[in-house]
């Protein structure tokens, strides 16, 4: 059995790499940081100083004191996590599905999917309210009429998750399916499926876990999407955080650029928060 | 606990092609059972059916006298290891073989103390820990095998687990599985299109082709006495020699008169098929005119086996290979005139012309 075993080397993994594209990393990556950081910082810079009256944090305590500065971002956050949740409720066990059941229809969900890419969303916002108007109008003497109402309710409108839901599901489609090919689902599935797993199980205990990396840049995307969508929701009105953004900004100068820098911040955070969230890497 | 299996009439067609084509063959408990054929001959279908991953359009699979048709994949109690690696490549070895058992609601303890019995077994004490990808092929498919085993399943099903690895851990792991299978005396489907594989290990090999069987034996019935010209053909190497019916239940080939082996078809122009280690290869007397019964030809490549050496030869414009011991190939170079002499033995006999099919 040994002399077996002994003949089975583990894959050997990468090898050492040379010392001269060290330098040219080193240069790029400095080059990069450039672009990103001198913007970021004179912005930072022209935020906190005023020749006049010297350093001050002034604009970002007006800001955080602003009205609807809280309302707006939760209503953001709470509209990502629900598109979140909802896109990968309907994406995830239909590309499974595709992938196990019916691989002729995958070129079909791709389009389907990728679709949403190529309207523009002034068009695709144009096309929504109109069939909210319509809709109420038609459905008026009906019951559908009171859900109808209720999906366009200011507190939450679900009629945006549902919007956002689409503008999404061209990246989140990309994610997974890119997310699914690293692994071979079929033989994953069966093998599962053979020691016993219900579809439930196989879906959490091995599906679930092996898209860990896929699942969390869908989210990472939908997020970032979510908080900067402006067109859809300025147009059927509602004032998520950046709709706020835009209409607090435009009186000063120093507070609206303080706004983007502090938008910056909070994304960056929340998707800190969601790649510790997926994180927790095997070993 | 071990079980008996039956196929009744299994029949699957994809689109145009049919898959299985009436298959009928019955797996006696704790036997191993090698399914062999040509890709494309419906061996992993008729697998798959077994582990309820294809529903058959008509026929039945029974396990212990029972249909077991209609029964989801996952009450099937069948335990299988994949072509492609198969293990979850988030859970390190011994969760991989606890999963199972997982499943099932096994306390924590049991399993994983049973988790590291099983890959004991199978050879990889030490390697619990280890993810898949810090394993190599061999050692994914051995873990693949006691996962397979952990729920004691009733049936192993094995579905070409050793196309993958290379010559050397193949064979050994062959041995290991077989080894294991005495040991637990499981009753276990082997697929393969690998006929040296499946004649080393099986209690039985069934033979398919076009999704039906041809014939099922012990690995020398098989190999010695093939049903048709089709196995002959793919279970080891054939010559295909012209001869000519003898009546009485003889034919001459390369001068020689063979008693042949079961029935002919009607001649009297035939294909005698030979293996090429019943034919004898000496060095050609120049000198004499050649003795009866001995044919006259010519060594074109000799190619080195190890134990044996293969002789390309041609014969009156007939190709034919002869397999000599290892140690004549010196005086056999390629050129030399050699007399050969088939084995006297009873030889199998087809109709001429008749279509014999590609052997992969």
């Amino acid at each position: 059995m040994a002399a077996v075993t002994g003949l089975e080397q583990p894959l050997v993994t990468a090898p050492a790499r040379p010392a001269r594209p060290r330098a040219w990393r080193a240069a790029v990556f400095v080059i990069a940081g450039l672009y990103f950081l001198v913007p970021l910082g004179a912005s930072l810079w022209y935020t906190v100083y005023t020749p006049t009256t010297g350093l001050s944090f002034e604009p970002y305590a007006e800001l955080l004191t602003a009205e609807g500065f809280a309302s707006s971002l939760s209503l953001s956050l709470a509209l990502a996590l629900a598109t979140i949740a909802l896109v990968l409720l309907l994406t995830l066990p239909a590309m499974l599905a595709v992938r196990l059941f019916a691989p002729g229809l995958r070129p079909l969900m791709e389009v389907l999917c990728t679709l949403p890419l190529v309207v523009p969303p002034i068009t695709y916002v144009a096309g929504l309210s109109t069939s909210l108007r319509v809709g109420a109008d038609v459905l008026a003497p009906t019951p559908f009429w009171a859900t109808l109402i209720a999906v366009q309710d200011p507190g939450f409108p679900v009629v945006l998750v549902l919007a956002y839901v689409v503008l999404v599901l061209p990246f989140v489609y990309r994610s997974l399916d890119a997310g699914l090919r690293t692994m071979d689902v079929r033989t994953l599935v069966e093998a599962a499926r053979s020691l016993g797993a219900s579809w439930p199980h196989v879906m959490f205990r091995v599906i679930i876990p092996n898209l860990r990396s896929a699942l969390a840049s869908a989210s990472f995307l939908t997020l970032a999407l979510v908080f900067g969508e402006f067109t859809v929701s300025r147009l059927l009105g509602y004032q998520p955080f950046a709709v706020w953004i835009v209409t607090i900004s435009g009186s000063r100068g120093q507070v609206s650029v303080a706004v983007s820098i502090l938008s910056l911040l909070l994304i960056w955070l929340l998707l800190l928060a969601v790649s510790t969230a997926f994180g927790r890497e095997k070993k | 606990m071990t079980s008996k299996v039956e196929f009744r009439g299994l029949r699957r067609v994809f689109g145009k092609t049919v898959a299985l084509d009436g298959l009928d063959l019955t797996i006696e408990p704790g036997q191993f059972v090698a399914l062999l054929g040509p890709s494309g001959c419906g061996k992993t279908t008729a697998l798959r059916c077994v582990a309820g991953f294809e529903r058959p359009d008509s026929g039945a699979v029974l396990v212990d006298g029972k249909d077991i048709t209609d029964v989801p994949a996952n009450k099937r109690d069948a335990g299988m290891v994949f072509q492609s690696y198969s293990l979850f490549p988030n859970l390190n070895a011994r969760d991989n073989v606890a999963f199972g058992l997982r499943v099932r609601g096994v306390p924590t303890a049991t399993r994983r103390a049973k988790a590291d019995e099983l890959l004991e077994l199978v050879g990889l004490p030490g390697h619990a820990d280890r993810y898949p990808h810090q394993l190599s092929g061999g050692q994914q498919q051995r873990v693949a095998l006691a996962r397979a085993l952990a729920l004691e399943p009733r049936v192993l099903l094995l579905d070409e687990p050793l196309s993958a690895l290379d010559a050397k851990v193949r064979v050994a792991l062959r041995e290991e599985i077989r080894r294991l299978q005495l040991g637990l005396g499981i009753t276990t489907i082997f697929v393969t299109h690998d006929q040296e594989e499946a004649l080393s290990i099986a209690d039985r090999v069934a033979v398919l082709r076009d999704g039906r069987l041809e014939q099922a034996g012990p690995p020398a019935e098989v190999y010695d006495r093939p049903a048709t010209p089709f196995v002959a053909e793919f279970v080891g190497t054939m010559n295909h020699l012209p001869g000519r019916l003898a009546g009485d239940g003889k034919v001459t080939v390369l001068g020689q008169t063979l008693p042949v082996d079961g029935t002919a078809p009607t001649g009297p122009d035939v294909t005698v098929l030979i293996r090429p280690e019943a034919i004898q290869v000496t060095l050609a007397d120049t000198t004499h005119p050649p003795a009866v019964g001995t044919g006259l030809g010519e060594v074109v490549t000799a190619s080195f086996r190890g134990a044996s050496v293969r002789l390309r030869l041609l014969m009156d414009g007939h190709e034919v290979l002869a397999d000599v011991p290892g140690h004549e190939a010196a005086r056999l170079a390629p050129g030399t005139r050699v007399a050969i002499r088939l084995v006297e033995r009873p030889v199998l006999v087809a109709a001429r012309a008749a279509p014999v099919p590609d052997a992969v």
